[in-house]
């Protein structure tokens, strides 16, 4: 044994180096990978962009500034304008928890029909999966932006463009959720000759039902900013006001706006983790 | 037996009370929950106007919109004072016209004298015939229906449907006669209308006409394949350069398609993802480091830091665009700077909530040794987190190819401006399919991408989180 260390050693020597080596080598063509990506991404933007870069930098902060300067002109008489702006983010609020709430529902039953511990057949599984994928990766402005071609200016389009994303996305995560959980209370239902309805209702539903409305919030903050960018579009909402008062170069109120924005994401993105916080106890 | 169960379950009932009532309680407030729901749904179903969708649904319109994603038409315009002028044009544009002397485009086969050798014949897909006359039209021969059709102008040069009087309503299936204009359309892929100037007839076919080689372009009698072979002979199509050079200029400069300008716009929205998410990650890699308590022992620095995080996030990516868009005008920098900053934000936090978590013992082992800070963080922490920063950075990757043709609508250039100023001209709908498919396939092209990469580079294509 004590003879044989050596000649081992030895090889181990020799491995180690050849892991390395190889190691190194794949780490340095990631790396010229990188850096080639970069370089070609630099000579297409600088190509295709309008303006020069060093000028960009240059003005960077003058846009901010002007909007700061018209503010602070207003003195006192700021406030009152904020909040004369609240009933616009309303109907932004409502157009993205409405449309989260459907959606929520449609992915629910996407889910169901996608995850194989609760479908047999492999043709209906690969079909949602397949759906999903598809309203999934459109986005949703495009949607939108067809449906408000079709209907004419309203908020109905930016409900259905971020339905049809908010079904996609989610239905994924819940077909995750559910074939992840644990399969034993479903066979316990089983043995006492459940239906598949009550093996859902008992087993599947409450191990999910906590990770989906923890993602279902996730969603919801995101689709407040959605519903924002479609309203600059022409959904109507905040949106539509802040690409108005850009368009008008009414400085003070486009910061107004702004920080209204701002402000609503900020408390969502603090409201959604703690009530994630308290539905699932992990801060993900 | 069901008494002797009921007695039991009354005994536990007994023994257990609160239990019960605790149960009861919180399967109330689940109730509760549930009503709040469904009340909200019914307000915001009325508050914003979900009713009105079948009012607001105009199905003329989506059925055209439909049709000309798939299909092409022809247009046939005779005026009735000119009637030997007879213009055959594509799509109806004036760049597109059949027969025009400058052009060496003949008469399409669907287009000829009748065996009278007086009227001029339309065929339609279905052997449905138009017969033009210097002063009327004849619609012969479609199928299911039993009997030809004349129009007429009338003395006050209106036109009419000869014997419209004698038939019944069932027969007038596909018509539709006011005053100035009688219109004949069986189908979606036939449409005649007769005014009192001039006669104009749709002929819809299926299928991209002219996707690779344009009207005009003198490839355009061969087909994909067969200029492809054409790029191999020596024999020149043109004069001027190689058949080779002749066939990819030929399908760049494509003027019904365009596809070197969308093409190249997809390549700068893809440029703004993939740039602004390298961007936020060596951006966000310093300082998620500078923002986790277990290497940055400043507390008022930690949180400096994370309040920044939460700005540049909450500020969004739509607003960072406005920002950027006044500074570097519109092009690719807009966007990868707005969606770098966004997500400096978003990674930011992440990353330094990964550092947070990982285990100290390994950190532990290296100290052992007598190494600097530095060197500890080096190889204590960055091999733990290194699989999670790249396989966040990589799922961001394809929200962010999305979040730039978002980015490239409102202004900054790219597939998402094309998309809009297809959609705005409202007859280019085949431009319109054509992009949302390049769109789609992007996104599903860059998700795969980043699962694949994911996969090879840590072994795991699901998004880790610790």
């Amino acid at each position: 044994m004590s003879k044989a260390l050596p000649a081992n050693l030895e090889q181990i020597e020799v491995n180690l180096k050849k892991l390395t080596n190889q190691r190194t080598r794949s780490s340095l063509l990631g790396i010229a990978i990188l850096i080639l990506v970069f370089f070609g991404g630099t000579l297409v933007s600088l190509e295709a962009n309008a303006g020069s870069f060093g000028r960009g930098i240059a003005n960077f902060f003058n846009y901010p500034r002007d909007l700061f300067v018209d503010t602070f002109e207003m003195g006192w008489k700021y406030w009152p304008r904020v909040i004369k702006y609240i009933p616009e983010l309303i109907i932004t609020l409502n157009i993205a928890l409405f449309s989260t709430s459907i959606g929520f529902v449609l992915a629910v039953i996407f889910a169901i029909f996608s995850s194989r511990n609760l479908i047999r057949n492999k043709r209906v599984i690969q079909f949602t999966k397949f759906f999903m994928d598809v309203t999934r990766s459109f986005p949703t402005l495009i949607i939108a932006m067809v449906f408000l071609y079709l209907m004419g200016k309203s908020s109905l389009p930016a409900v259905i463009a971020i339905t049809i994303h908010t079904a996609g996305a989610l239905g994924k995560l819940f077909t995750e959720a559910i074939e992840n959980c644990d399969g034993k209370p479903i066979e316990g239902l089983s043995s006492v000759g459940a239906t598949w309805t009550q093996k859902i209702r008992f087993s599947v539903l409450p191990q999910v039902l906590p990770l989906f409305l923890s993602y279902g919030i996730l969603r919801l903050e995101i689709n407040v900013r959605e519903s924002t960018i479609l309203g600059f579009v022409g959904a109507g909402g905040i949106g539509e006001l802040l690409a108005a008062l850009i368009q008008w170069n009414y400085g003070a109120d486009v910061l107004a706006c702004m920080f209204l924005l701002v402000g609503t994401i900020i408390a969502l993105d603090y409201l959604s983790a703690y009530w994630r916080h308290k539905l699932i106890g992990v801060n993900q | 037996m069901s008494s002797s169960l009921a007695i039991e379950r009354d005994n536990i009932l007994k023994l257990f009370p609160d239990t019960f009532k605790q149960a009861r309680k919180s399967r109330l407030k689940g109730q509760i929950i549930f009503f709040l729901i469904i009340l909200y749904l019914i307000v915001g179903f009325f508050t914003l106007d979900v009713v009105d969708i079948p009012k607001k649904w105009k199905p003329q319109n989506a059925a055209m919109f439909a049709l000309d994603t798939y299909a092409h038409k022809d247009h046939v315009t005779m005026k009735w004072e000119n009637h030997g002028d007879i213009k055959i044009a594509f799509e109806g544009s004036y760049r597109s016209v059949y027969g025009r002397d400058n052009l060496d485009k003949s008469i399409p086969d669907w287009f000829y004298k009748n065996s009278d050798n007086v009227g001029n014949v339309v065929e339609f897909n279905n052997k449905g015939k138009a017969i033009l006359y210097k002063d009327r039209v004849e619609i012969v021969n479609f199928p299911k229906y039993e009997r030809d059709f004349t129009i007429k102008l009338n003395t006050n040069g209106k036109p009419y449907l000869v014997g419209s009087e004698d038939l019944a309503e069932d027969d007038l299936k596909g018509f539709r006669i006011t005053e100035n204009r009688v219109e004949f359309r069986p189908t979606l892929y036939e449409r005649i209308q007769v005014y009192p100037r001039k006669v104009e007839i749709h002929r819809y076919s299926i299928g991209w006409k002219y996707f690779w080689f344009d009207f005009s372009s003198p490839l355009e009698p061969y087909s994909f394949f067969e200029a492809l072979g054409l790029t191999f002979s020596k024999e020149r199509v043109v004069p001027e350069m190689s058949n080779l050079k002749l066939f990819f200029t030929e399908i760049k400069d494509n003027e019904a398609f365009m596809h070197g300008r969308v093409w190249w716009a997809m390549l700068e929205t893809i440029v703004m993802a993939v740039l602004g998410t390298m961007f936020a990650t060596v951006m966000a890699l310093p300082l998620s480091f500078l923002a986790a308590y277990n290497v940055t022992p400043i507390k008022a620095l930690r949180f400096t830091l994370r309040r920044l995080f939460d700005t540049l996030r909450g500020i969004d990516f739509l607003i960072w665009s406005l920002i950027f868009l006044r500074a570097f005008g519109p092009g690719p920098f807009t966007g990868i700077f707005a969606i770098g900053f966004t997500d400096t934000g978003t990674l930011g936090k992440l990353y330094s909530e990964a550092i947070e978590n990982t285990e100290k013992k390994q950190q532990e082992g290296v100290q052992s040794t007598g190494a600097s800070k530095f060197l500890q963080h080096r190889f204590g922490i960055i091999p733990q987190i290194l699989p999670i920063f790249v396989s966040q950075s990589l799922y961001y990757l394809e929200s962010n190819t999305r979040g730039a043709v978002i980015i490239g609508a409102m202004g900054a250039g790219g597939i998402g401006l094309q998309f809009l100023g297809a959609l705005g001209t409202g007859n280019d709908f085949e431009n319109v399919a054509y992009m949302a498919i390049l769109v789609l396939a992007a996104v599903i092209f860059m998700d795969r991408l980043s699962a694949w990469l994911r996969r090879i580079l840590i072994g795991s294509d699901q998004l880790i989180v610790r």
